[in-house]
């Protein structure tokens, strides 16, 4: 059993503070992706977690044990570097070995341990090359496997992808899903990448300026944000954001447009509220051309600025109140610019921020 | 016609642009070579020019097999370079690994560190064996005034302690060399398979052992390398601190090869027994050499 506990815990370095006291439980066998702008603190977090960091107060607790005070190498882990960190001088039978050859097992034992590591990500042809003579993807699979081998009690990735082109990730990213669905283990993932921290985790934890901003199942975070920071970070292209003002039932935005308030919404509002109206390029769309047609929706006439044609849907670029918003066109159609369609907005799915504090209104 | 002519200028142009350098390789380096070697199989004598055109065969070299002085000067140089060597990189290692630890001060230190290559030989020798004396020594005065001992040690007259005084001054010259070079090894090294290795369970001398270590081999080969060449010519040093005795007790193969060709003016004999010299630096240059092409192979994963 391997629950990782984070008890207030914050780092500063001097006088620079990085984490700022963030509570976060990971469960057994539970898969956590950390995810935020680069200088939020996801990495040194996890850094603090395998312990390559000190921890300048707070619990971090590994199997119900406090860690603080624990090396590295008392703590079980094992990590995945985004330089994947191989040692250069071995080759990837001895890369694969390293962590059992210290721990004293017999060579029998390693021998077996690294043949099914191996097995599992397809290293065998590769076992008696040097980290030099593999491709990215490869040395990655290496990385992963050495991490396996050990049997630890808990997986930390850091940003393990960015190194590779788009092709390559989005392969290494199904495996890493399928490596865990195998090796049922804890992880802890740390990434600045919304597509990889929805793909693969259970749970995404949404970090920003050393602050937990949101903790939730990947469809709990995209469909229930809890900040405009958390509506704008996750889900591509970003969630248009519209500022306007509570009156009764509607939403009155900065040219005068008036919205209806989201029936499930309404009773979180008050008359006068600053507001942000926060709705994704997925349910701007035009009449016809929407993901859904029915459910509470208003339409509005929109010229169109510019569109991205991608295939089967189009980005369309225009303007609602006064700001440029991006709409998604699905069904292959033509649009040119300066054409103005009736944009139907999907109601049931928009958001409502408190303009001041930037929390969702469900959240006062 | 005319393009015919012009065709041949252009095939000929690379071996002009070369003859230059291959010109100057064939005047400084190959007639030296081939003429001392042409020597070191005559009896030359330098006061007797015409020796010069008795071709004797490897008389000489035979001589110079069969003569113990010289073999114990060789010994005694693969010993010598040995020693220094190993010292020079367990004493650069050292510091190298600790002045990469310090974040204040450290350029000043990398400077400091420098002086003792700033010194001519022959000065770091004569300064030695001031330090050295037996009776107007400093160490001697400081073993005495500390009460460690009472008589005055013959640093540089027993021969044994000769041996570890030449030995001492050397190091003392030559241990920045390998303590630059280590330390450039320290900054060009890569974090991350440090921290790997603390994860994957290293306490901080197997990380040393197993990740730093490796890491930083290329950098001591290069150093070795450099230093076996150094070393295995060592002359100044020993001729002003003993000048090869007492007794031929510190003699090395070119305090031995300058007083065969210049004192006793046999340089048909100093040229063969230079010959053997030079194919013993060879071999440690090459075999140091070898090691870095190995170690570096894999240094392009380090990334």
């Amino acid at each position: 059993m391997a629950e990782i506990t984070l008890e207030k815990v914050v780092k500063r370095y001097g006088a620079l503070g990085v984490v700022h006291g963030i509570d976060l439980t990971i469960a057994h066998e539970e898969f956590v992706v950390l995810v935020g702008p680069s200088g939020c603190g996801k990495s040194t977090t996890l850094r603090m977690i395998a312990g390559l960091e000190d921890i300048t107060g707070g619990l971090v607790k590994i199997g119900g044990q406090v860690v603080n005070d624990l090396p590295p190498r008392k703590r079980n882990i094992s990590m995945v570097f985004q330089n994947y960190a191989l040692y250069p001088h071995m080759n990837v039978r001895d890369n694969l070995g390293f962590g059992l050859k210290i721990a004293g097992q017999s060579p029998a034992e390693i021998a077996r341990r690294v043949t099914e590591a191996a097995d599992i990500l397809g290293l065998v042809p590769l076992l008696d090359r040097t980290p030099a003579e593999l491709s990215g993807g490869q040395r990655q699979r290496v990385a992963m496997g050495r991490a396996i081998v050990r049997n630890p009690d808990a997986f930390l990735f850091d940003e393990p992808l960015s190194n590779l082109d788009a092709k390559l990730r989005g392969q290494m990213r199904a495996e890493i899903k399928k490596l865990h669905q195998k090796v049922r283990t804890t992880v802890v993932y740390v990434t600045h990448d919304q597509v990889e921290a929805m793909t693969l985790a259970d749970r995404i934890v949404v970090m920003k300026d050393g602050n937990i901003e949101q903790v939730g199942t990947p469809m709990e975070v995209f469909n229930h944000p809890l900040t405009t920071f958390v509506a704008t970070f996750i889900g591509s292209p970003p969630m248009n954001l519209l500022p306007g003002t509570i009156a009764g039932q509607i939403v009155r935005l900065a040219d005068g447009t008036e919205v209806p308030v989201p029936d499930r919404l309404q009773r979180f509002v008050r008359d006068g509220m600053a507001v942000q109206l926060g709705i994704r390029p997925d349910d701007i769309s035009p009449v016809g051309h929407g993901l859904s047609q029915d459910g509470p929706g208003a339409e509005v006439s929109l010229t169109v600025d510019l569109a991205e044609p991608l295939g089967m849907e189009s980005l369309i670029y225009t303007r609602l109140a006064g700001q440029e918003v991006q709409a998604k066109l699905y069904g292959p159609r033509i649009v040119a610019p300066g054409e103005v369609l009736a944009f139907r907005l999907a109601l049931d799915r928009a958001h409502l921020f408190d303009a001041a504090s930037g929390k969702s209104v469900r959240a006062h | 016609m005319i393009r015919a002519l012009t065709t041949r200028r252009t095939e000929m142009a690379p071996f002009l642009l070369l003859l230059p350098a291959v010109a100057t390789m064939l005047f400084v380096v190959a007639l030296p070579l081939i003429f001392s070697l042409w020597t070191s199989l005559t009896p030359y004598k330098l006061t007797k020019p015409n020796t010069l055109y008795d071709f004797i065969g490897l008389t000489n070299y035979v001589r110079i097999f069969g003569d113990w002085d010289f073999w114990e000067a060789f010994l005694r140089t693969i010993g010598f370079l040995t020693v220094a060597l190993n010292v020079e990189f367990a004493l650069g290692l050292g510091i190298a690994l600790l002045i990469n630890k310090i974040t204040w001060g450290q350029r000043g230190l990398r400077t400091i560190m420098m002086f003792p290559m700033m010194f001519s030989p022959i000065l770091v020798g004569f300064q030695f064996k001031f330090l050295f004396n037996d009776h107007i020594g400093v160490v001697n005065n400081a073993l005495q005034s500390l009460g460690l001992t009472n008589r005055a040690i013959p640093w540089l007259v027993d021969a044994k302690l000769a041996m570890f005084s030449i030995t001492l001054a050397e190091v003392w010259m030559s241990t920045s060399i390998f303590a630059i070079l280590l330390l450039a090894g320290l900054f060009a090294m890569p974090r991350d398979p440090l921290e790997a290795a603390k994860v994957d369970g290293c306490n901080a001398w197997q990380v040393f052992r197993h990740i730093t270590l490796p890491f930083l081999m290329p950098f001591a080969y290069i150093a070795m390398a450099i230093r076996s060449l150094d070393v295995a010519r060592a002359y100044d040093l020993v001729a002003v601190m003993t000048d090869g005795g007492p007794a031929g007790r510190t003699e090395l193969l070119w305090t031995l090869i300058a007083r065969v060709g210049y004192d006793e003016a046999k340089m048909g004999q100093a040229n063969a027994m230079a010959y053997v010299s030079t194919i013993l630096s060879i071999l440690f240059t090459w075999y140091f050499y070898r090691k870095l092409v190995a170690a570096r192979r894999y240094m392009g994963g380090a990334e």
